[in-house]
């Protein structure tokens, strides 16, 4: 077996591992839950509100819209803050250190984040089926989206996040990386349609991967004349498969450029300047 | 003239020479390393060179270039010129081969958190395992490693749980983790009680004796550098300012002697140039009424202030040429 293929083995098991732990640590626990359950309260909130132009209840249609909301919100913010919060703690620079540690690292780190990410949906799903009416989990179709939507998400907004990741010089700044997606996710038809938005910034929202996985989820879960509310009337199917993939192409391409970078700026003096400042910071 | 090379053997200029002896037990050769940063020169010609198995404590005053001269041979740093071997490789163009039979611990690991002792020392090392050749077995048996930094009660513990000293061996732990035949340790027992200290000594000569494995480590604690290493290299004013054993360095520098003794309750103290007939000459005068007496050579320490003093005015001075330096330096008189 060669040492690549060792490597990627390695970072499967390290994005495992990595796993457990988010599980089975309560502060990982509590974050996750809280952004989850806040959520949930506001869909609950609105479950007698109706879409506007119809007789469908908001919080589900909110509920819908929020499995493409998770995968797009942690792909590019989780992954992203991950990235500058491990870049000043060393652990990058550990993998750099290590035959292979840095394609073990992503590896794992993709797999630790997509995992993260699928079992929020899956839990998010089954609290919706089970509190909610009106998601259509029991037909196949519903799964036939709802699947690719979901692994095309991944794929679009990991490699995204990684860019972003790599760009954010520190994890303090990375804290209005993730304050940026909030604010998408207000301007991409996530909470309300995105038809009652002016214009331009309908326009927008369109552009990133957050209201097309939005929508997808939406397509996905929801009765087919709902799509009366969403832009053109329609689920766009293409359309959606085709913005999604620009970014997952994007991404693919920019962030192997991006990380090999960051990787070859790290060194025992960067990771040592980065914490005096913020010592520093925290001081002063 | 003639000065003190890198093996301890005399030779007739300041530059490092390549030694008579096979090119594989080279695992260091570092010529005319120089480093600059937009205007400023932080290393301006750096040469030096270590043999399997030697430990090498590399000295100097905060700034001199030390993390620098580091970073360059593990592989993290681009120079901007001089040739450097590490391995048989330029640290430069390393691959993960390479990089496979070299351990580095660094100041400032926080990395790993809510990893497990264990756990994390098993997932690193799997990286090593297709590196494995014959009569170098990688990575190195876990419980077998954690046993040795002693860590064996914290083994089932998360990492950022473990106090200041553990942490530290920890790191060491996974700088050897692949059994390294080169290791970089900076600055590895700051922070360490005396016991620690002398544990980790141990473990130093151990990987040094048993594993041959060549020891580059930075240290602010002379004592330490005179415990350890082989031959110290001071590092000052962006060049090696003298290179030998710790004996080597100390009679470099020390013309004189501090003699002290009592006599009649009194206590004397005489500095000496040349001690041992100061001391016959002693006894001769006053026999059996000379007590306490000491004779103490320059301490290291007295020797790196000088040299590192010396060699700091120097660069601070007009270009009265850094090579005399050197060579004034590192000049041993018979």
């Amino acid at each position: 077996m060669n040492a690549s293929w060792m490597a990627a083995r390695a970072g499967v098991r390290r994005g495992w591992i990595e796993l457990k732990h988010t599980f089975t640590t309560p502060s990982d626990l509590v974050t996750l839950l809280i952004f989850t359950g806040i959520l949930l309260g506001v869909m609950l909130w609105t479950r007698n509100t109706t879409v506007p132009g119809t007789h469908f209840s908001l919080g589900t249609a909110m509920l819908a819209s929020m499995l493409g909301m998770t995968v797009g919100f942690n792909g590019l913010a989780t992954l992203g803050s991950i990235l500058t919060v491990e870049r000043e703690d060393g652990t990058l620079l550990r993998a750099k250190a290590t035959p292979n540690g840095m394609t073990g690292y992503l590896i794992g780190k993709v797999v630790t984040v997509s995992g993260t990410i699928l079992i929020s949906v899956v839990a998010t799903l089954i609290t919706g089926a089970l509190l909610f009416s009106g998601l259509a989990v029991g037909s196949a179709s519903t799964w036939l989206t709802l699947i690719p939507v979901v692994l095309l998400g991944l794929l679009a907004t990991l490699p995204i996040g990684a860019v972003l990741g790599s760009l954010f010089p520190s994890a303090r700044s990375a804290g209005l990386l993730t304050l940026a997606i909030g604010g998408l996710a207000a301007i991409s038809g996530i909470f309300y349609p995105i038809t009652h938005l002016p214009h331009w910034l309908q326009w927008v929202g369109q552009t990133f991967p957050l209201y097309w996985l939005g929508l997808g989820t939406r397509s996905a879960l929801l009765p087919a004349n709902l799509a009366s509310v969403e832009v053109g009337h329609s689920w766009r199917h293409l359309a959606t498969f085709g913005v999604l993939s620009a970014w997952a192409v994007a991404g693919l391409l920019a962030a192997p450029i991006l990380l090999r970078w960051v990787a070859r700026r790290e060194s025992g003096s960067s990771v040592a300047a980065r914490r005096e400042k913020v010592l520093r910071q925290a001081a002063g | 003239m003639s000065v003190l090379n890198w093996s301890g053997v005399l030779s007739p200029s300041a530059a490092w020479h390549a030694p008579e002896e096979p090119a594989e037990n080279l695992v260091l050769d570092v010529r005319d390393l120089r480093m600059r940063y937009g205007r400023t020169d932080v290393l301006s010609g750096v040469s030096f060179g270590a043999r399997r198995g030697e430990v090498l404590a590399l000295l100097g005053p905060n700034g001199a270039g030390k993390t620098t001269t580091i970073e360059i041979l593990e592989g993290f740093r681009m120079r901007s010129s001089g040739q450097v071997s590490v391995l048989g490789t330029d640290p430069a163009r390393g691959g993960e081969a390479w990089r496979a039979r070299i351990g580095v611990v660094l100041q400032s690991w926080r990395d790993h958190g809510k990893w497990r002792v264990r756990e994390l020392l098993a997932h690193l090392g799997s990286y090593y395992a297709p590196y494995a050749a014959s009569g170098m077995p990688r990575p190195w048996d876990v419980d077998e490693l954690i046993a040795t930094v002693g860590l064996t009660e914290q083994a089932g513990q998360r990492v950022r749980r473990l106090s200041g000293g553990q942490r530290r061996r920890l790191d060491v732990a996974i700088g050897i983790v692949g059994r390294p035949e080169l290791l970089f340790l900076d600055e590895p027992t700051a922070g360490f009680d005396p016991e620690a200290r002398r544990e980790f000594h141990d473990l130093v000569h151990r990987l040094a004796d048993r594993e041959e494995a060549t020891i580059l480590l930075t240290t602010h604690d002379l004592d330490e550098a005179e415990k350890l290493a082989d031959r110290i290299l001071i590092l000052a004013a962006g060049r090696i300012i003298a290179d030998g054993s710790a004996d080597e360095l100390s009679r470099l520098m020390s013309t004189q002697a501090e003699v002290r003794w009592s006599r009649d309750g009194q206590r004397f103290v005489h500095s000496a140039d040349e001690p041992t007939r100061f001391v016959r000459e002693l006894f001769r005068q006053y026999g059996e009424s000379v007590e306490d007496l000491e004779v103490r050579r320059a301490s290291l320490e007295d020797t790196y202030m000088a040299l590192v003093r010396q060699a700091e005015s120097e660069g601070s001075g007009s270009g009265l040429g850094g090579g005399d330096a050197i060579r004034k330096f590192t000049v041993v008189a018979g």
